[in-house]
């Protein structure tokens, strides 16, 4: 293969026409093969898998703790409203408010630019610009998921002389959690793919990768089809696992 | 039969009255209990019977707080029934619902387990040798690790009787147990509280089942418009109702 791309170069350097299969070819190897350049691919997704790891851990957390708060602070009794939990409440609505109404590249940059100016890590400034903006939205995916739980189940766990916070945790939560897993597989999704955004501030993940060999080659079409290509394999194969752990977790409805 | 268990005084709720966010109006107020006196004494079974709408499951409600009371005491062997210490007072006051409420992503044994585990009411070995007697006790031994959803309703209800027994209450309260059951399965329930009636526990059951009533229990309430209108042992009640009100429920029950 390397003497072919020799032989096809010196074609192309003595101003000969390229036949179209030769083109490709030679377009191919450049993109991926001439000098390793597949590892950076690779390098590329370890990156991605890592930011959306992070990113994910994080939105979840922030969405777990955002959507409790909400919840327990609707839930308590008319006249007897606890200002502590109204404060957060408060809190956690301005948040939701915030990064629900501003576009996710505009957080990136103020991340990056703003927040974060000094940082030159932006990988992880990604990653956390990332988490927070899915908190937003996990927080309302899990909170729709605690509200569809029978009120009997939190009756029952009460009756049984649990607290509130006990029936929430070891009742509630887990039939929630099994509720909303195909909206968080969704939102999981969603957060792979959006991790290409944070190519704009400098993070060296996949799309990263294929801009740098692009701008070294002057070729789109294999960099950026390869990187759709591969995209596309990851979320299949997490579309796949996510459906086996929901059919797992599904077994007491059987 | 002198055991004072439950102090009623005064007990009175109101719905409505509270003005909502955005609204422009409370909403109408509605007096479901209009004071209620009674005492319970330990070893009683007591059947409450009424026209649907005429408090008897508010009542009851009030009684462990899952309906928080407008006005009036509660005392619970000797000890106010309120906020400070709701939890203990629950372990020691079951509840049956109307529609089971079984942990359904729980197995049946891990359901009867779950409260006395995590409150650490005995060791392991002791909470798992009860639920086992108990799922005994109630036939559906065969049925220990299966999952709520793969039982009749009938014998859902049998695994949350026997879910409130596992925590050695001192009174049980069954709200409609038979209500969302198949007329089939009705027998067997009633058969199974019949049975914890001679044991000697006390229960309070708010029931459409009149030969239940008749039967089993040794207090027959008939409350109507908030209050109650006769509190006499089924014999006398059935066959010499006084109340204009009972007469005419009675000839349209049986």
């Amino acid at each position: 293969m390397a003497a072919q791309y020799e032989l096809l170069k010196e074609l192309l350097n003595s101003g000969t026409k390229l036949g179209f299969g030769q083109e490709m070819f030679y377009k191919f190897y450049q993109a991926f093969i001439l000098k390793d350049r597949w590892m950076q691919y690779i390098q590329g997704v370890g990156t991605t898998l890592l930011v959306t790891a992070i990113a994910l851990t994080l939105g979840i957390v922030l969405g777990s703790v955002v959507a409790l708060v909400r919840v327990a602070h609707d839930q308590q009794r008319p006249n007897h409203k606890n200002p502590v939990l109204g404060f957060f409440n408060a809190v956690c609505q301005v948040y939701t408010t915030i990064i629900r109404g501003t576009p996710m590249m505009v957080q990136l940059l103020i991340m990056s630019m703003v927040i974060f100016a000094n940082s030159r890590n932006f990988t992880v400034v990604g990653a956390l610009a990332l988490g927070i903006n899915s908190g937003a939205y996990v927080s309302e995916i899990i909170r729709g998921g605690l509200m569809a739980v029978d009120p009997g189940q939190m009756e029952a766990g009460r009756s049984l002389g649990l607290n509130y916070m006990t029936t929430m945790v070891v009742i509630i939560i887990p039939q929630a959690i099994r509720a909303v897993l195909p909206a968080l597989g969704n939102e999981f999704i969603v957060l792979l793919k959006d991790t290409s955004l944070i190519t704009v501030i400098g993070g060296k993940e996949l799309l990263y990768a294929a801009q740098g060999i692009m701008n070294r080659t002057y070729e789109a079409m294999f960099p950026l089809c390869g990187v759709a290509i591969i995209y596309l394999i990851l979320v299949m194969l997490f579309t796949r696992l996510l459906a086996k752990f929901e059919r797992r977790l599904a077994q007491s409805d059987r | 039969m002198t055991d004072k268990i439950l102090e009623v005084r005064g007990l009175t709720k109101t719905y409505g009255g509270e003005t909502k966010k955005g609204a422009k109006q409370p909403t109408p107020i509605l007096d479901v209990l209009k004071g209620i006196d009674i005492d319970i004494y330990r070893g009683d079974v007591v059947c409450l019977i009424g026209p649907s709408g005429c408090g008897k499951s508010t009542f009851l409600r009030c009684l462990n707080r899952l309906e928080i009371p407008t006005s009036g005491s509660i005392k619970f062997e000797g000890v106010e029934v309120d906020d400070s210490h709701i939890d203990a007072v629950r372990q020691k006051m079951g509840m049956v619902f109307q529609h089971f409420n079984l942990f359904p992503h729980l197995t049946v044994k891990q359901n009867l387990e779950l409260a006395p585990t995590l409150l650490k009411l005995k060791d392991k070995e002791a909470i798992s040798a009860k639920a086992d007697e108990l799922l005994a006790r109630v036939g559906l031994s065969d049925k220990a690790d299966a999952y709520p959803k793969s039982l009749s309703g009938g014998q859902q209800q049998r695994i949350a009787i026997a879910r409130a027994l596992a925590m050695d209450p001192d009174v049980i309260l069954f709200d409609e147990p038979t209500s969302a059951l198949d007329p089939e399965m009705v027998g067997e329930v009633l058969e199974l509280m019949k049975e914890l009636a001679h044991t000697g526990i006390t229960m309070l059951v708010v029931t459409h089942e009149m030969g239940f009533a008749r039967e089993v229990s040794n207090r027959v309430i008939f409350i109507d418009d908030g209050k109650i209108q006769e509190d006499e042992p089924p014999q006398e009640l059935f066959s010499n109702p006084k109340h204009p009100r009972l007469k005419a429920f009675l000839s349209k029950m049986l």
